[in-house]
C-alpha cells in the first residue's frame, strides 16, 4: 500500500466566527464540567457548541478526514484501534469517552478543531443524522444484531435506515463485514464498499433476508438469498490469527486483546487504515500495543482479587465473551436496565448461560433477580449480591471475571478505580 | 399426549425469535423435568415441515415483515391449526398473538389473515407501547407481569375471552390483555412471560397433561415477582 501524503492539520479556509465562538464556549463548558468532576465534559461541550452554532458539526467535519465507526458491538474498541493507527498520519480528534451521540461527537471535534483526522464512534441509530453533517471519508460498519429493542427498536429497521443513509453518501467508502448479511445489505447501497471477511458467530438476527424477508441460505462462509442478496467477495479476509488481502499481503495479528471479536475489530481497523495510507504491517504492530480498552480486559487488583471486567450487553456480545472466561474462575454477572441499557431484560434468555454450569456464579446489578431466575432455569449454581463490588469481596482470593452490561460496567469500572 | 415425553414445538424461532420468547420453552421444559416428566424442545424453522403431532406450540414476537412471513407459512402448512383442533396447547406472544388471531394489519396498511385460532383482530395503534405491564389474570388469582413492546391494538371478539385486565401498561389497548380460546392462549407480555409468571406456565402444563400438578416454588422467581410487582422498575 502506498502511503498518501496527508497533512497533519486540518486544511481549508478558517472557520467562521460563529463556529469559533461556539468552539470556545463549548470547550469552556467541557472544562467546567471536568473541574466540577461531573464527567469528561464532551457531551456538555458539544451541546453548548451546537446550541451556539447549529452548523458546527457540518463545518467541523469539513476539510479533514472523518472516519465514522458504527455497529452493535465493538464500536469503542475499533475506534480506539483506528485512533492509534491514524495517529501515524496526523492529529486525531476522537470521542474516546464513548459518548457516541451527536453532542458527544461534536464535543470531540471542538476539543481538537484543527486535527486532520477524526475517528468518531457513532450509535448506529444516529449515523444518518451525523453522516449527513460530517460527510465522512470512511464509514466502518462492524455488525448488526439485536440490542436494546425497547430503546433503539428492531435491528432490521436500523439496517433500513443505515442503507438509506449510505445511499446518500456517494463519496464515502463503506468498510463492511461481508459475513454479516444485515451489514452487507446496508453497505450494498454504497458506491464504494470495501468488504472485509471478519467472521460472524451470531446468526440469529440474520435468518431472514433484510431485503425480502426470505430465509438466508448458508454453506460454510458463503451465504445468499433467493432474492439475489449474496455475500460479496472480500478484499480482506481474517482466518484465525491471519489477516490476508487479495494483493497478497498476509499479516499475523498476534493481538494482546483476547478473543475473536477483537481480531475482527482489528481486521476492519487495519483494512480501513490501509485505505488511508497506514501500512498493514505497521498497523498490526501498533494494535499489539493495546492491552485494554476503557477498563476492559485488564485485571485490576481489588482486596486480593484480580478482577477482570468485561462488557457484554447483548446476546451476540455474550457469545464472544464465553470463550474468554478463564477456567474454574468465579464469574459475576452484573446487569442493569437503565435507559442506556434497555429496560427489557428478556435478552438474558437468548444467552446460553447453561455454559456456566459447574462454576461459582454471582448474580449482581440492579436486575440481579432477573439474572438469578435465568440461572435457575439454566441450572447454574449461584448466589445474589446486588452490589457488584460486594460480590467481588464474596469471592475467594485470586482471579475473578466480572461481566457487566453498559451502565453496570461503567459504574463498576469507576468504583474499582476508586477502591 | 401419546407417550411420556412432552414435545414442545418452538415455532419459527428464525423469524419469531426477536424478543427472546424462546425462553418460554426453557421454562416449560425445566418445570416438567423438575417434576420428573421428560420433555424435549423441537425447533420448527421456516424451511421445516410443521408437524401437528406435538403437545405444545410456542410462537414468539417478531418484526412486521417477519410476522407476515410467519403467518403465511403457518396458514399454508396447517400443522398448528390441526394440532389445536385436537386440543394441543398453543401459546402466542406479541406477534405470535396477532398471528393466532383472525387478522392483523401491518404498519404499511396491509391486512394479513391470521390462523383464526383466536377471535382477535389487530391494527396498528397511534403510538408504540413499550414498558412494564401488570395485569390481573382471568385464569388464576395471581398478577401477571411482563414487558411489552408493540404497536398493535387488539380487539378480542365474542369467540375468545381476554387473558386479563391491565393494571399498568397497555396490553391489548382497551384495558384488556391477551386472549384465550380453549387451550390457545396469547399475550403481549415478554420477559419471557413464563419465566416471570410460573403460574401461567403451570396452567399450560396442566392443560397439556390433563392433570393437576404439584406446586413448584422457585425462590428466585418469588423474589423477582415481589420486586417487579411492588416497585416501578
Amino acid at each position: 500500500m502506498v502511503s498518501q501524503l496527508a497533512p497533519a492539520q486540518r486544511t481549508g479556509p478558517p472557520l467562521p466566527l460563529r463556529t469559533r465562538v461556539a468552539i470556545t464556549a463549548g470547550r469552556f463548558a467541557a472544562a467546567a464540567s471536568r473541574w466540577t468532576r461531573r464527567g469528561s465534559g464532551g457531551v456538555i461541550g458539544g451541546r453548548t457548541a451546537g446550541w451556539l452554532d447549529p452548523g458546527a458539526l457540518r463545518r467541523l467535519g469539513e476539510h479533514r478526514t472523518v472516519v465514522l465507526v458504527t455497529g452493535t458491538n465493538g464500536k469503542t474498541t475499533t475506534s480506539l484501534m483506528l485512533n492509534r493507527l491514524l495517529t501515524e498520519l496526523g492529529a486525531v480528534a476522537a470521542n474516546d469517552d464513548g459518548a457516541n451521540m451527536p453532542d458527544g461527537i461534536l464535543g470531540a471535534l471542538i476539543a481538537k478543531p484543527h486535527a486532520a483526522y477524526a475517528v468518531l464512534e457513532v450509535d448506529e441509530n444516529y449515523v444518518p443524522a451525523v453522516a449527513a453533517q460530517v460527510r465522512p471519508a470512511y464509514l466502518v460498519l462492524l455488525n448488526l444484531s439485536r440490542d436494546q429493542l425497547d430503546r433503539v427498536g428492531e435491528v432490521r429497521a436500523t439496517e433500513r435506515e443505515l442503507r438509506a443513509a449510505i445511499s446518500r453518501l456517494p463519496g464515502t467508502t463503506v468498510v463492511a463485514n461481508c459475513d454479516d448479511p444485515l451489514v452487507t445489505s446496508a453497505a450494498r447501497a454504497s458506491a464504494n464498499p470495501l468488504w472485509v471477511s471478519a467472521g460472524q458467530h451470531w446468526h440469529d438476527d440474520a435468518g431472514a433476508c433484510a431485503r425480502c424477508g426470505q430465509a438466508i441460505e448458508r454453506r460454510g462462509t458463503e451465504w445468499h438469498c433467493v432474492c439475489g442478496l449474496t455475500r460479496p467477495m472480500p478484499v480482506w479476509t481474517l482466518s484465525g490469527n491471519t489477516l490476508a488481502a487479495t494483493d497478497g499481503t498476509a499479516i499475523p495479528l498476534d493481538l494482546r486483546l483476547p478473543g475473536r471479536a477483537n481480531a475482527a475489530n482489528a481486521a476492519i481497523a487495519i483494512a480501513t487504515a490501509a485505505g488511508l495510507g497506514v501500512a498493514p504491517g505497521l498497523a498490526a504492530n501498533r494494535l499489539r500495543e493495546i492491552t485494554d480498552v476503557a477498563g476492559r480486559y485488564r485485571r485490576v487488583p481489588v482486596h486480593g482479587r484480580a478482577v477482570r471486567v468485561l462488557l457484554a450487553k447483548n446476546p451476540a456480545g455474550w457469545q464472544e465473551t464465553f470463550p474468554l472466561l478463564a477456567g474454574d474462575v468465579p464469574v459475576i454477572i452484573a446487569v442493569n436496565s437503565r435507559e442506556a441499557d434497555g429496560r427489557d431484560t428478556s435478552w438474558l434468555w437468548d444467552v446460553p448461560f447453561e455454559q456456566l454450569r459447574g462454576r461459582h456464579v454471582i448474580a449482581a446489578g440492579e436486575r440481579a433477580d432477573d439474572v438469578a431466575v435465568r440461572l435457575v432455569y439454566a441450572e447454574v449454581e449461584h448466589s445474589v449480591h446486588r452490589d457488584p463490588v460486594v460480590a467481588v469481596r464474596r469471592c475467594g482470593p485470586g482471579p475473578v471475571e466480572l461481566v457487566a452490561n453498559y451502565t453496570a460496567f461503567r459504574d463498576v469500572t469507576r468504583r474499582l478505580g476508586d477502591e | 399426549m401419546s407417550d411420556s415425553l412432552v414435545r414442545i414445538g418452538l415455532v419459527l424461532p428464525d423469524v419469531l425469535g426477536t424478543y427472546s420468547d424462546a425462553g418460554n420453552a426453557t421454562v416449560l421444559r425445566k418445570r416438567l423435568e423438575w417434576r420428573g416428566i421428560d420433555a424435549a424442545t423441537i425447533p420448527i424453522r421456516l424451511r421445516d415441515a410443521v408437524p401437528s403431532s406435538l403437545d405444545i406450540y410456542l410462537l414468539g414476537g417478531g418484526e412486521d415483515d417477519a410476522q407476515a412471513l410467519a403467518a403465511s407459512r403457518l396458514r399454508e402448512a396447517n400443522g398448528v391449526q390441526r394440532a389445536a383442533a385436537r386440543g394441543a396447547v398453543v401459546l402466542g406472544v406479541c406477534a405470535g398473538l396477532q398471528v393466532l388471531g383472525e387478522s392483523f394489519v401491518t404498519a404499511d396498511g396491509t391486512r394479513h389473515a391470521g390462523l383464526g385460532l383466536l377471535d382477535a383482530d389487530t391494527r396498528p395503534g397511534a403510538r408504540r407501547a413499550v414498558g412494564e405491564v401488570t395485569a390481573n389474570c382471568a385464569l388464576f388469582d395471581e398478577a401477571l407481569t411482563g414487558f411489552e413492546n408493540h404497536q398493535g391494538v387488539t380487539t378480542v371478539g365474542d369467540g375468545s375471552r381476554s387473558l386479563g385486565t391491565v393494571v399498568r401498561g397497555t396490553g391489548n389497548g382497551d384495558g384488556s390483555e391477551g386472549a384465550v380460546t380453549g387451550h390457545v392462549l396469547a399475550t403481549y407480555l415478554h420477559g419471557p412471560v413464563l419465566a416471570r409468571n410460573p403460574a401461567l406456565a403451570d396452567v399450560l402444563l396442566e392443560w397439556t397433561l390433563g392433570t393437576e400438578l404439584s406446586r413448584l416454588d422457585v425462590p428466585e422467581v418469588v423474589d423477582l415477582r415481589r420486586k417487579l410487582l411492588r416497585c416501578k422498575v
